[in-house]
């Protein structure tokens, strides 16, 4: 018997979307452990989201510290370790986030434990299937320590739905905090209203045939109209046209929306590793011999300096029409 | 300044994915290159120690790579030599006997006879995309770690680094004190992410990628040592325990069409997909 450890990310007085993905999957360990989910809030401020994260898990542990105002792998990692050995766990986890994929597998060297990254689904108590080779292949491994750790693609878990009474909360300390001289500097961050691009339902992306950031405006325009977010191609982010923190792809963000939009993107397999699991995929793309059309569900051959200009049009007067 | 770079070989990632009837991975015939973050890491570590203007690198400073994989991984660790890495250490060893926690154990041994400044690796292998290594890495030596790296600056004289990190939100700077462990995103190769107080700020790296071997390098590169360990000169045995039990493709999507026009479009979305 052990229980699951769930590291859960918060912004303000809630769990962020992305940390519901996780509880899914702790709740799916802990009937395969037989023990209970600790949902396990850290950093300034974690306190006030406790009560939000008890409506999904049966006990919570904030640790509210302001030394912890920056997340840093080295401060949070003794932290979750520690947490793990005082509550009993056998599985630690969190969703790969960038904040995920950077504590987690440095818990793991702390507890001697194997880790199963970014998995797609949990086959058995310590088996767990993950994406390889850009997604063209689905691993299951088998993790034969003590503990083990993972982290849960976003995009591969249903959000939890409450439970029907609330968890326990409780506060643990800190301990003492060593961040071995690291520290954090500054974040640049673009303020957006557009929701986060791994829990959008819609997603707009473009890639190097859109020639600037400039003409990605157009683009911005079909998200607006959509609620969707947006997101790009490496080649579009490498040079520059939009943040690096848009790149969809085996290498950047997996997404799985209701409707994906790849306007010129070619569909190279680092690209198509992060949307094909996306429920109907629309390319526009000026050539149609492109590999996008193989995963796209409906294609569009046409230069996008034509198609989005029309493509708004055209939802508008859909939208007017109901 | 002295830096760790470590390597991975990895399938081409351009073949097309074929499973064996014992149900994994099926390598016969395949080609291999070196993981291109890693190739980054090496583009890194090179920047980090030149003056990318008059093209010299600094005196004193020395590049090892490291990698663990099986005997016909010469050509890449040459690869990687010939690039301009001094020496390579090549652990020769089999995908089936080594798991990342494995991986990070050698690498430990490694580092603690080397005693190198800092230790720069890709942020994951594109074969297993793990990205798991370099963060278990610096927890098991207690060192910081600076991963998702798009930009390197020195900082303190040599005696820390800041570095910009690709994060959920944006790019995060966070500042570590050396040794520590760095791992490289796509951005690292930008033609001025990397800086290290030598290079004029005003001299930009050109290129889509990694630097490509000279043919002075490739022939400077045959006479660069090559130690050839095995794991248990790091303490370590053959015994993964994050184990792979099988593999399966992915199941195909259904074909898809091509629509004539954008009303077309919309009118398909909205009535056959359900999507708008
Ligand atoms: C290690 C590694 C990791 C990578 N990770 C990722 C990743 O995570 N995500 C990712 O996206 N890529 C990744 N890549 C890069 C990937 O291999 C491709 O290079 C990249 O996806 C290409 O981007 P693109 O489709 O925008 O550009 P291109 O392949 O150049 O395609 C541009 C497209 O625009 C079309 N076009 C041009 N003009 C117009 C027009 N006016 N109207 C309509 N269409 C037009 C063209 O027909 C073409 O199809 C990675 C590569 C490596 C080596
Ligand atoms: N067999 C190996 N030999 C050398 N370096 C490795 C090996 N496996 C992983 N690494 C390093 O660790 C990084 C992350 O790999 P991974 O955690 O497997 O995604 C890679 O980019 C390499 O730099």
């Amino acid at each position: 018997m052990g229980n699951v450890l769930a590291l859960c990310e918060f912004h303000g007085d809630a769990l962020k979307q992305s940390a519901l993905s996780n509880l899914a999957f702790a709740r799916a360990a802990a009937k395969e452990h037989g023990g209970d989910v600790v949902a396990l809030l850290v950093g300034a401020g974690s306190a006030a989201a406790g009560a939000n994260a008890a409506k999904y898990a049966g006990k919570v542990v904030t640790i509210d510290d302001p030394k912890l105002e920056h997340y840093l792998a080295e401060t949070y990692a003794p932290i979750v370790a520690r947490l793990a050995k005082e509550h009993g766990a056998t599985v630690v986890t969190a969703t790969a986030t960038s904040l995920g994929k950077d504590l987690v597998p440095r818990v793991a060297a702390l507890l001697d434990a194997g880790v199963a990254s970014d998995i797609k689904s949990i086959a058995a108590k310590t088996q767990f299937v993950r994406p390889i080779l850009a997604g063209n292949a689905y691993s299951t491994v088998d993790i034969g320590t003590p503990i083990v750790c993972v982290t849960v693609r976003q995009s591969e878990f249903e959000p939890a739905a409450e439970l029907g009474a609330a968890g326990a909360v409780s506060t643990a300390a800190a301990g003492d905090i060593d961040s071995l001289g690291a520290t954090f500097v500054k974040i640049d961050a673009q303020k957006s209203d557009r929701p986060e691009l791994t829990d959008a339902k819609v997603v707009v992306s473009g890639g190097r045939g859109m020639k600037t950031g400039e003409n990605f405006k157009v683009l911005e325009q079909l998200a607006d109209l959509l609620g969707a977010a947006m997101g790009a191609s490496r080649a579009a982010t490498d040079a520059g046209m939009v943040p690096a923190d848009w790149q969809v792809g085996q290498t950047g963000k997996i997404v799985a929306p209701s409707l994906y939009f790849a306007v010129a993107i070619s569909g190279a397999i680092q690209h198509l590793a992060g949307m094909k699991g996306s429920k109907t995929i629309v390319a526009i793309n000026k050539n149609k011999d492109e590999p996008i059309f193989q995963v796209a569900d409906y294609g569009v051959v046409m230069e996008w300096e034509k198609a989005i200009p029309e493509l708004i049009t055209e939802i508008k007067k859909l939208k007017a029409a109901r | 300044m002295k830096i760790l770079v470590t390597m991975k070989r990895v399938p081409d990632p351009t073949q097309k994915v074929k499973v064996t009837k014992e149900g994994h991975i099926d390598l016969t015939g395949a080609s291999y290159i070196p993981n291109t973050f890693d190739e980054y890491a090496l583009e890194t570590a090179l920047r980090l120690l030149e003056n990318g203007e008059s093209n010299t690198r600094q005196a004193g400073s020395e590049i090892v790579l490291v990698s663990l994989g099986p005997d016909d991984a010469g050509k890449e660790i040459r690869n990687g030599l010939a690039m301009g890495a001094d020496r390579a250490i090549h652990v020769v060893t089999t995908d089936a006997e080594i798991d990342a926690l494995v991986v990070a154990k050698v690498l430990q041994g490694v580092i603690e006879a080397e005693k190198p400044d800092v230790v720069v690796m890709g942020k994951q292998a594109v074969d297993g995309d793990s990205n798991l290594v370099g963060q278990m890495l610096a927890g098991k030596l207690g060192w910081p770690q600076a991963t998702f790296a798009a930009s390197v600056e020195l900082a303190d004289g040599g005696k820390a680094a800041v570095v910009g990190r690709e994060v959920d939100g944006g790019v995060e700077y966070k500042k570590v004190n050396l040794p520590a462990v760095i791992t490289v995103d796509l951005r690292i190769i930008a033609p001025h992410a990397v800086k290290n107080g030598v290079t004029p700020a005003t001299f930009a790296y050109a290129g889509e990628g990694a630097r490509l071997p000279s043919l002075k390098g490739i022939m400077a590169a045959k006479k660069k040592p090559l130690a050839s360990k095995k794991l248990a000169d790091f303490g370590a045995e053959p015994k993964p325990l994050i184990k792979e039990l099988g593999v399966v493709l992915p199941p195909p999507r259904a074909a898809g069409q091509i629509v004539a026009d954008i009303p077309t479009l919309v009118k398909k979305l909205a009535d056959e997909a359900k999507a708008l």
